[in-house]
């Protein structure tokens, strides 16, 4: 009689297990994870044509700081940096995209606000870009500070943007009265702003940097001293899938932190051998790095080779583009700048 | 009893099956928002807009809440559709008209500006008027003024501002005339059919219209001055006009490109309605007697009205909802300002997107009530 109990409890302690460990593992597996795989693509929403950010050339190519993201998470999770579909975002249309589960990862220069965050059904995952508004105007205006803008001057932008507000806190905190023009579109935004409709453009400095390379005449134009504003810019995915989430956050993370440690495309492979512990768990040679997303151990190496780290990328996309060569505060934080990010262990 | 049922049974079907697929739809949509956080409701409204429009007709400040931005974000879709039913209308007669003339070089060039105007999509007008209109008019300090006062620029058309001292008493003058001119309508028509005498009436109307406004400036203590627009210097090479009036690049694009496109149909309208009346009609009046001008008056039009008005108001419809591609130019209609910023400020979509739609709906259900009544009142009643 003992035996047969003692039995019983052991079959349904392993039953028990079983269960725990079956539910787990599903719970490990994100659903955005399981589709992305099945579709064998990653679905990523980027901008309308930001040089250096997210901008395809004539062939139909995506490059960018913001398309390295997604490539980062494609390498990820499937093997293939070039497995991504691009769906090109007016900043009006970028968040009913992903909320209605048109894109899985919004990687579009997209400012981190609270309201953002908390209010629309979004997770913002990190900061790939430090930027601040700032003012674009003709060079031949004499105007060199924001100081000497005047009453009456009209100034264009885009709608839906954290642009539309800060303006308005810039002009009214200083009692100057201005003319806000707001476009849906970029390319609109500078057409009319290079035929002379307004007086100065603003938006978020490395924007106005990347679309001043898209005018006729590039040195009739300057970006003022003045930032008024932070401008966090960073991919955002869907609220409610934490693992895809991590996935995200973490690839964004392991292109920073291979910076760090001098990991680069080209020397990834001979980084498994090295003797710190860290730059191994970073190309998959110590540790199950993985296991924990549901993703195999080399799938922070696949990043690092096919897509570069984030001081490759940034020099790839918008250094040697001659859009932002100085790289500011987006430089590591060993360097003086302001990019830190937690370890990866 | 069994025919009521056979009747009945496919209606209830139906019913059931759209109730099922709204529901549906409702719970989907409930669920969905519900697991990523976003909740349903239209508190945003009495919060703050914290941004600002370029041009309204009533005062709006980025302090005003959201409900108070749709309400100025609406006037300016009105104002938008206002202006070109009223300039689509006129441009429409004189082509319609133009195009029966007997005139060689009328009648085609009108035939031609008809084919011209509405084989282009209106956006890529839009877009025509705005950026290369734009490119092709001068900066502020280079612009000659038309009329003396008027400066068109690309920055807008500044025009003097009037400044009315009593104006109120200047009102009453005018709403005074108006209705003695209604009142004199009537006795003359009286007259016409009592005695069959003729008043001049257009001429007495005019004269009412003039002097009884233009009393109220002799003894009314009405003053009329203007504030014409002056050249400031904001920069180097950085100009405005201070003082006067000024109507924006975007809303003279917009109302340019809506009245042209749209004006090309109501022409089309107008020239069927005149050509639907048959030729037996005109001669029969040129046979009474009637002159030209009066058979135009009172035997065709009438009768051509008929025809034209249910087709036109189709016309008046589309230019209304076409007045939502403002978006594209940056002119502060409903679309641009409540279902692109606020939208985007707030991130309720469901609510913002269906306000918008049914403020639409509600414009043009509007304009299609009164122009029925219209129509109502000119067709033929049958004793």
């Amino acid at each position: 009689m003992f035996k047969v109990i003692k039995k019983l409890t052991s079959f349904v302690a392993m039953v028990a297990v079983l269960f725990a460990f079956t539910t787990e593992a599903m719970a490990k597996k994100s659903k955005t994870l399981k589709n992305t795989q099945k579709k064998g693509f990653v679905r990523c929403g980027v901008s309308q044509g930001l040089p250096g950010f997210s901008n395809a050339d004539a062939s139909g190519n995506w490059t960018g700081i913001d398309v390295d993201v997604c490539r980062a998470v494609a390498a990820a999770v499937l093997g293939d940096a070039n497995k991504v579909k691009f769906t090109p975002l007016s900043a009006k249309e970028r968040f009913t995209a992903l909320t209605s589960g048109e894109i899985d990862i919004l990687s579009r220069n997209t400012t981190w606000t609270l309201s953002r965050d908390a209010d629309i059904g979004l997770t913002f995952v990190g900061v790939n870009f430090y930027d601040g508004q700032g003012f674009m105007v003709r060079k031949s205006s004499g105007i060199t500070s924001t100081s000497q803008f005047k009453n009456g001057i009209s100034a264009c932008t885009n709608i839906g943007t954290t642009t539309e507000l800060n303006m308005r806190d810039f002009f009214n905190s200083r009692g100057i009265s201005y003319e806000p023009v707001a476009f849906e579109k970029a390319d609109e935004v500078v057409a009319a702003y290079d035929a002379g409709r307004c007086d100065t453009y603003t938006t978020d400095k490395s924007g106005l940097a990347a679309q001043r390379t898209k005018m006729k005449n590039p040195d009739e134009h300057i970006v003022l001293p003045e930032t008024i504003s932070k401008e966090p810019l960073g991919p955002v995915v869907r609220q409610g899938d934490s693992v895809w989430e991590d996935i995200v956050r973490w690839s964004l993370n392991t292109m920073i932190e291979a910076e760090e440690y001098g990991i680069t495309s080209a020397n990834a492979d001979s980084m498994k051998t090295s003797d710190n512990p860290a730059i191994k768990r970073l190309v998959g040679a110590e540790g199950e790095m993985g296991a924990a997303f549901g993703l195999d151990n080399e799938w922070n190496l696949r990043i690092i080779k096919q897509v570069g780290n984030y001081g490759e990328s940034y020099k790839r996309n918008i250094a040697d583009t001659g859009i932002l060569p100085d790289r500011g505060p987006n430089q590591l934080w060993t360097k003086g700048g302001i990019l830190y990010v937690p370890p990866s262990r | 009893m069994n025919n009521k049922i056979k009747r009945i049974i496919p209606q209830l079907l139906t019913i059931l099956f759209v109730v099922f697929v709204f529901g549906f739809f409702t719970f989907n949509a409930q669920v969905n928002m519900d697991n990523r956080g976003i909740d349903f409701g239209f508190g945003f409204l009495k919060q703050e807009a914290s941004f600002d429009m370029q041009f309204t007709l009533l005062d709006y400040d980025g302090q005003d809440s959201y409900l108070w931005a749709y309400v100025v974000a609406l006037l300016n879709t009105l104002l938008v559709s206002f202006l070109g039913i009223i300039f689509c209308t006129i441009l429409g007669v004189i082509i319609g008209v133009a195009r029966l003339s007997s005139n060689y070089l009328i009648r085609n060039s009108a035939a031609w500006y008809v084919e011209f105007f509405r084989n282009i999509p209106l956006l890529l007008q839009i877009f025509f008027w705005y950026y290369a209109a734009l490119r092709a008019l001068p900066l502020p300090e280079g612009a000659e003024p038309w009329f003396g006062v008027t400066y068109m620029t690309i920055k807008g058309y500044y025009i003097p501002a009037m400044i009315w001292q009593n104006l109120n008493i200047f009102m009453y003058c005018l709403i005074a005339a108006v209705v003695s001119i209604v009142f004199i309508r009537i006795y003359a028509k009286k007259l016409q059919e009592k005695e069959g005498k003729q008043l001049p009436l257009i001429y007495i109307s005019l004269a009412i219209l003039i002097i009884l406004p233009g009393l109220s400036f002799l003894v009314g203590g009405v003053t009329l001055n203007f504030e014409i627009p002056v050249l400031k210097q904001l920069a180097t090479t950085s100009y405005i006009y201070e003082g006067g009036v000024r109507l924006p690049p975007e809303l003279i694009a917009l109302v340019l490109a809506l009245s042209l496109y749209t004006s090309t149909f109501v022409a089309e309208c107008v020239r069927a309605g005149i050509q639907g009346i048959s030729k037996g009609q005109k001669e029969a009046a040129a046979s009474v007697g009637l002159t030209p001008n009066q058979i135009l008056k009172l035997i065709i039009m009438p009768q051509a009205l008929r025809i034209i008005i249910p087709p036109t108001t189709n016309q008046y419809l589309n230019l209304t909802k076409n007045s939502s591609l403002a978006a594209a130019i940056a002119y502060p209609d409903l679309v641009l300002v409540f279902a692109g910023t606020a939208l985007m400020q707030t991130g309720k979509a469901i609510e913002i997107v269906g306000i918008t739609m049914l403020t639409y709906l509600s414009i043009s259900l509007a304009i299609a009530a009164l122009m029925n009544w219209y129509n109502k009142k000119i067709e033929i009643k049958e004793k």
